[in-house]
């Protein structure tokens, strides 16, 4: 409640580059839990095969504006959105819409790496089989490309069969990331994918995040504002549950366009 | 420095660990005295043979030693001196000081009976019918030994015959009985019934035959007879046939003794109650608990699981829900008797009475279904034991990480294929030791059995090889009734003692067999699901 107040006080300036072709259209969205507005007319387009980085201080609505994209807030009961999301120009909000099809789409990886208490190997080939996906070749054919792409293949091709608890956590994550890939999304969410890890661990994780983007769309939620300048090519930040500035993230760390921006990323707040 | 004392919490800590421990002592003191008490009994004990002044003699075993009351240092001892039909009694105290001579004689034999009770006694003849087959002593022990396995055969043979041919015929007639009623119920033409009552008439001759059998094989066992002496002189005389188990404690070695004691051991586990219960076997109570148990388990543990997994997952949470959840826990911890009574009505009375009237008239007025059976108690016990499985099974769930969730869900799993292949295999565990608790209590509740189906004495198993094979009508026999009724119930309590604690023991054994079972199981599943809460 206290947020919303402030915002509607504040009166925050914002400035939007406009994105051509966006695979994922965010069109004046706002969102609520139960009372409490938690997106202000958000309105964002998020380029293909590129990735995008949601930075902002913590409460400020970019984890609720990423799952609002595979509609993974449904779960809470109390959530409810206006305006309209688009993936590949379909609103994905319309009562016809099927979420099944939307979330093999809109694959996710969490910020906690929560592989399912099974092996290495039936957790990559989860997602197909789920789907009615059986045959044996195809599932070794996708659990190895995806594995691949993950970088975590060489690891642990020797014990697919092992238990993917027994992985430490960077490869977790990494098969978490493996496990997404394996149905083949065309949109790879992240929520702070590496906030649980050791610099090394992240720096594997950037790199494959850096090879993933030849093929697939990436938005990412990060905390790191060095994370968020190495490895994303736009970069979208939040007050609030406004989007103050969205721009190519060269632009966004070395001359920001809003005084509010520049606070933030020279760490002057936050 | 008294202030820091406290500040630390050190008289805390003591509170908690002497509360530990003293739970220990307490249950350490009950399966100690459980063990020491139940593993005690079959054992073989020396005989001892004691000179009062009065010039008495007493013969038996030392079963206790106390100090008389208001007197410090004299002891007098409890004797078990047996032979119930000389002496009216199994049991007689010995002022110690009254005691002049304590030995061991060699040559007593005990003769565990049918009828009666032990015997103490020494062997001075035996007979068959009016010839002298062997004098006393060592003579009179080894004639008596083929006698005895003779007598056993012949034993067996009876056993054969009454359980299998007879057990059969009667079945069979039981059949024809229902047969001629049940044609007469329907007003069947006169032909069809007068033949039916012929064929009856003929299982009637039959049966004739068998009984005769029978009755020559038991006259003939009636022949052999032990002439015996008791320790005062008394001469008596016992039938070979009586006897179930003779061995000279006195004289036997000590691998001697602990092969009486497995063979006594292997009777208890095995064997049929004999003397009201408090002698012989208890396979009867073993065999109808862990059906019960089993039956109690089939019933409640998929019942409990599906309306947890609806509670939990699928259920709207609300107001109603929250409702639910507290009318469930309550149930939990309503008394067991009440659930005895409302299985004694709905069960046995009402579901019961319906099934007999519809699919047993022909037997009515004697009840098939409705009065109490095995069914009946297994039911009104899962009904007991399925809060429990609920109440576990829910917080199980609830403790699956939402990541784990979200992430089959992110992946474009239905909410179904999510808890079929996420949730469930996670919260198994978790589950099972719900499961385990539920069942412990189960396995150990007496109370609501009493009024349901369980009875002091039911030597027809509710398995057996008539069709169809499982006799849920039946009544059964329980360890836990079995307690309460040898101990308390008995006309011997005191010779009956041993039964109840050799009885705990084997109680407190199965539930903790079944709860070792499920906890290795668990252990398994916990290690392949190693990220679950449990």
């Amino acid at each position: 409640m206290s947020d919303a107040k402030l915002v509607e006080d504040m009166e925050l300036e914002t400035a939007v580059v406009a994105v051509d072709n966006p695979i994922v259209e965010v069109d004046n969205v706002n969102m609520f839990y139960g009372e409490a507005q938690a997106l202000f007319d958000i309105a964002i387009g998020i380029p293909e095969r590129q990735v995008t980085a949601f930075i902002g201080p913590s409460g400020c609505g970019k984890s609720t504006l990423l799952r609002s994209l595979n509609r993974l807030n449904d779960l809470v009961e109390s959530a409810r959105i206006e305006g309209q999301v688009r993936v590949g120009g379909e609103d994905i909000y319309t009562p016809e819409f099927d979420v099944i099809d939307l979330r093999r789409r809109v694959g996710m990886v969490f910020q906690k790496s929560n592989p399912f208490p099974k092996s290495i190997y039936e957790n990559v080939a989860y997602g197909l089989r789920i789907a009615g996906e059986n045959r044996r070749s195809v599932l070794d054919d996708a659990v190895e490309r995806s594995l691949k792409a993950a970088a975590l293949w060489d690891e642990v091709k020797d014990r697919l069969k092992g238990n993917a608890l027994g992985l430490s956590g960077g490869q977790q994550q990494r098969l978490c990331i493996a496990r997404t890939l394996a149905v083949e999304p065309e949109v790879v969410l992240m929520d702070e994918p590496c906030s649980a890890l050791d610099p090394i661990a992240t720096v594997r994780i950037e790199e494959t995040i850096s090879e993933l983007k030849k093929d697939y769309t990436i938005v990412i939620v990060t905390h790191n504002l060095q994370q968020a300048a190495r490895i994303s090519d736009l970069t979208a930040f939040f007050y609030l549950g406004k989007l103050i500035e969205y721009s190519g993230t060269q632009q966004m760390f070395t001359k920001p366009g809003l005084k509010q921006t520049e606070d933030y990323v020279t760490g002057r707040f936050g | 420095m008294s202030l820091k004392f406290w500040r630390a919490g050190d008289p805390f800590i003591w509170l908690t660990g002497s509360a530990l421990a003293l739970c220990l002592l307490m249950i350490t003191g009950l399966v100690s005295i459980i063990l020491y008490n139940g593993l005690g009994v079959f054992w073989p004990k020396d005989i001892e043979l004691l000179r009062l002044h009065s010039g008495e003699v007493v013969m038996g075993r030392q079963v206790d030693r106390q100090t008389i009351p208001e007197t410090d240092e004299k002891f007098r001892l409890q004797l078990k001196i047996g032979n119930r039909d000389a002496y009216g009694l199994d049991f007689r105290w010995v002022d110690e000081a009254l005691i002049t001579v304590r030995e061991i004689p060699a040559g007593v034999v005990v003769f565990e009976r049918l009828e009666w009770g032990d015997a103490y006694v020494f062997i001075k003849a035996i007979y068959e019918g009016d010839k002298r087959l062997a004098g006393e002593g060592e003579e009179g022990w080894q004639v008596l030994q083929p006698l005895l396995e003779a007598s056993e055969e012949r034993w067996q043979r009876m056993e054969e015959l009454e359980r299998g041919e007879i057990g059969e015929l009667n079945y069979r007639m039981e059949e024809q009985r229902l047969e001629v009623r049940r044609l007469l119920l329907e007003n069947a033409p006169a032909e069809e019934r007068a033949r039916a009552e012929e064929k009856n008439a003929e299982l009637w001759r039959e049966y004739e035959e068998l009984s005769e059998r029978l009755v020559r094989l038991r006259a003939e066992n009636e022949r052999t007879e032990v002439v015996v002496e008791l320790a005062a002189g008394q001469e008596r005389r016992i039938k070979v046939a009586d006897i179930v188990r003779a061995y000279r404690p006195n004289d036997l070695s000590t691998p001697g003794k602990i092969a009486v004691y497995l063979s006594k051991g292997w009777e208890f586990l095995a064997g049929q109650p004999r003397e009201s219960n408090t002698e012989g076997g208890v396979f009867p109570a073993l065999f109808g608990t862990v059906m019960m148990v089993m039956l109690m388990s089939l019933a409640a543990v998929p019942f409990g699981i599906l309306a947890a997994l609806y509670l939990r997952e699928y259920a709207r949470q609300g107001f109603f829900v929250r409702l639910v959840r507290i009318a469930v826990n309550n149930l939990a911890g309503v008394p067991s008797i009440v659930f005895g009574m409302f299985g004694l009505g709905f069960f046995v009375y009402g579901v019961g009475g319906s099934i007999d009237r519809l699919f047993y008239s022909e037997t009515l007025p004697t009840p098939t279904y409705g009065t109490g059976g095995i069914l009946w108690a297994s039911l009104t016990l899962a009904l007991l034991t399925v809060p429990v499985v609920i109440v576990a099974t829910e917080e199980a769930l609830a403790a699956v990480p939402r990541e784990l969730r979200e992430g089959s869900l992110a992946l474009g799993s239905t909410k179904f294929q999510m808890i079929w292949s996420v949730v469930l295999p996670s919260a198994l565990p978790g589950i099972l030791t719900g499961v385990i608790l539920a069942t412990a209590r189960g396995a150990g509740e007496v109370a609501p059995l009493m009024i349901t189906g369980v009875v002091k004495l039911a030597p027809d198993l509710p398995v057996d090889s008539y069709w169809p094979f499982f006799h849920l009508e039946r009544k059964f026999m329980h360890l836990g009734f079995h307690i309460y009724d040898v101990g308390f119930q008995s006309p011997n309590v005191e010779a009956a003692r041993p039964m109840v604690y050799t009885t705990a023991l084997l109680l407190l054994l199965i539930v903790l067999m079944l709860n070792l079972t499920a906890i290795v199981v668990r252990n398994k599943l916990r290690r392949r699901y190693a990220s679950s809460a449990f």
